[in-house]
């Protein structure tokens, strides 16, 4: 296999004897958005910075492009990062900030002057040049500190939670906005966020972090769809988790005891686990569904209701006295086929749908 | 600020009450070094004559010139000293010693100013310096070194440390980013903290006592000679126009770093 365009080898970084990184392998491609997601303090932030430059690793190789970056300072990296607080300079304009890294190149000052414009036109704030951070829009500091992280034509782009400091209505503008810039200039983005939904909609692939460690890898879909452990099912979207033991595996087809569930479920899944291992199965609250006839059924009484314009989210006690979450996508105006608070119901979800996990 | 609030009666007289006790000294002073006559205590009408003679006296006037230039050199070599110091402090993060570095940077702010000056000497007398100019700048710059870095540091440490970062991202190195962006964002401070060196060396007249040799007599102490001899009106002239000088520089600076002046952000 051909090295990987950024290649993260074994990478460990702890602060006073706590680990933050604890032996990190990443293989992000060339031209890919790459995400790295998980709670705080799971060790994303301190790798990014790694990358960076501004700490460096007690243990492990960071390579880029062929180049390891390990003896290089911050100042001398093909890198370029997008800061969380955006990090504009106060005392300098728009093109200002801009051009500071341009002007440490050396690059001809008529020079400097176009690929400001250029990167003024690309965040489309042509007419901002000469305005002072503090003038500015908290997007349009956004996207002068993308525009100066963008401006040196770095081989790859680190972005420190890109969209957190905006409200809902920019955020959804802007990720659409980042994707377009990304389609144009194909430079390789890493993004950190606490943010499933950022994650997910901005990039190509993920790594789901926890505590130090890289839970799981792969596009977005296949993680949410897929998820290796308990912690992804729950910290990626959320899912219903049912305890139970395997009793039988035959022809891909897992059948589990669950007294959560108060039913035997039966599980696609590939994977051989052996009969009376402690498993849960996931399920997704759009996964599950109202009524009979599925091959996974279930019983319990509906407590409340939560109506979120697109769907409404039902919270059903189980039998068993576990509760599980259903999402119910509001196809039709009138809300008639709601089930009420209190009323008994049965529902279920098909093998295919759930995920069994072993840890 | 609670401007909306009324100044009731009793705190009026606490104000006025204090307010005299501070400034009544400084105004009779003042209003004194106007006086035609030759007693200092006995009013005889207005006049400029202590000003005027003061224009004509040759060594009071070499005092001041000495006592200024002493300030201005002290007060950049105290700024130097005291950013550096600053810097440390705010950006060197934990270091063996840290505890033990912070503590003695701040001891001239507590320590008795005729225990620095003595020590002062001590170490001039061992070195085998002749006292005079250069050791009377050395000494206030060690002594204001520390309000330096006081007053840059509380500053230093509201800069977001990832601007500089940002520098050293872009290409950077750490010293130029230190001019190119720290700098520039801590100016106001570093300009008041160059004023308040420049009157603490301005002021100063213990440390100078020791520090100092016969070529090069500060203003302060030329006065305090002089009152031992007797007051003249001449002394309250002097007097008055230091205190203007003081008092016009203490309120530079704190526009400066209130950013009033050279606009902050």
């Amino acid at each position: 296999m051909a090295p990987a365009f950024l290649a993260i080898d074994e990478v460990a970084k702890s602060f006073a004897g706590v680990s933050a990184v604890d032996g990190v392998t990443l293989a992000i491609e060339r031209g890919e958005i790459f995400a790295l997601l998980g709670p705080s303090g799971c060790g994303k932030s301190t790798l990014l910075r790694m990358i960076a430059g501004f700490e460096a690793p007690d243990a492990g190789r960071i390579v880029l492009d062929g180049e390891d970056l390990g003896p290089l300072p911050p100042y001398r990296r093909p890198v370029n990062m997008m800061f969380q607080s955006y990090a504009l300079f106060p005392h300098m304009t728009v093109a200002g900030n801009i051009a500071f890294g341009l002007k440490q190149e050396g690059l001809p000052a008529p020079a400097i002057g176009r690929r400001v414009a250029e990167m003024l036109r690309l965040v489309r704030l042509e007419g901002l040049a000469e305005r002072r951070p503090h003038q500015l829009s908290g997007g349009q500091r956004q996207r002068v500190a993308l525009a100066r992280a963008l401006a040196k034509r770095p081989k790859l782009v680190l972005l420190d939670e890109p969209l957190a400091a905006l409200d809902r209505k920019l955020r959804e503008e802007t990720q659409f906005e980042l994707l377009a810039i990304h389609r144009r200039l194909g430079t390789t983005f890493v993004i950190v966020t606490h943010d499933q939904d950022e994650a997910m909609t901005l990039a190509h692939r993920l790594a789901v972090m926890d505590r130090g460690r890289v839970v799981q890898v792969g596009p977005p879909r296949e993680v949410y769809e897929h998820p290796a452990t308990r912690f992804v099912a729950t910290f990626i979207g959320t899912a219903n988790l049912l305890d139970g033991r395997v009793t039988d595996a035959a022809g891909g087809v897992m059948r589990v005891e669950s007294a959560a569930a108060a039913a035997e479920l039966s599980v696609l899944h590939d994977g051989a686990v052996p009969p009376g291992a402690a498993v849960s199965v996931a399920v997704r609250p759009e996964k599950l569904r109202l009524g009979n006839g599925m091959e996974n059924t279930l019983t319990g009484e509906v407590e409340e209701l939560a109506f979120r314009g697109d769907a409404t989210l039902c919270r059903v006690r189980l039998s068993s006295g576990v509760p599980v979450t259903l999402s119910l996508p509001n196809r039709e105006r009138t809300g008639a086929f709601l089930p009420r608070p209190g009323e008994r119901t049965r529902l279920g979800f098909a093998a295919a749908d759930a995920v069994l996990l072993t840890s | 600020m609670t401007s909306a609030r009324r100044l009731g009666p009793f705190n009026l007289a606490a104000l006025a009450a204090g307010f005299a006790l501070l400034y009544l000294p400084i105004l009779a002073l003042a209003v004194y070094s106007f006086n035609d006559g030759r007693m200092v205590a006995v009013w005889s009408g207005w006049s400029l004559r202590w000003y005027r003679s003061l224009i004509d006296n040759r060594l009071m006037l070499d005092s001041a010139r000495v006592t200024l230039a002493a300030g201005a050199v002290s007060a950049t070599l105290a700024l130097v000293a005291g950013t550096a110091a600053a810097l440390v402090l705010a950006r060197a993060g934990r270091f063996l010693g840290r505890s033990a570095f912070a503590g003695l940077v701040y001891v001239p702010l507590v320590m008795p100013e005729v225990i620095i000056g003595i020590s002062l000497l001590l170490l001039f007398v061992q070195l085998d310096l002749d006292r005079g100019f250069p050791t009377l700048v050395v000494a206030h710059a060690s002594f204001s070194a520390a309000f330096v870095t006081v007053v840059v540091h509380s500053r230093l440490v509201t800069v977001d440390r990832s601007i500089e970062e940002a520098a050293l991202d872009l290409g950077s190195p750490p010293a130029k980013t230190f001019f190119l962006v720290t700098v520039p964002m801590i100016a106001p401070a570093m300009a008041a903290a160059w004023l308040l060196a420049f009157t603490l060396s301005l002021d100063d007249l213990v440390i100078a006592s020791f520090a100092t040799g016969p070529g090069a007599t500060t203003l302060p102490m030329r006065v305090y000679s002089q009152v031992r001899l007797g007051v003249t009106p001449e002394i309250n002239a002097i007097s008055t126009l230091f205190i203007a000088a003081v008092a016009g520089v203490v309120a530079l600076a704190s526009l400066v770093n209130k950013g009033l002046l050279f606009g902050r952000k």
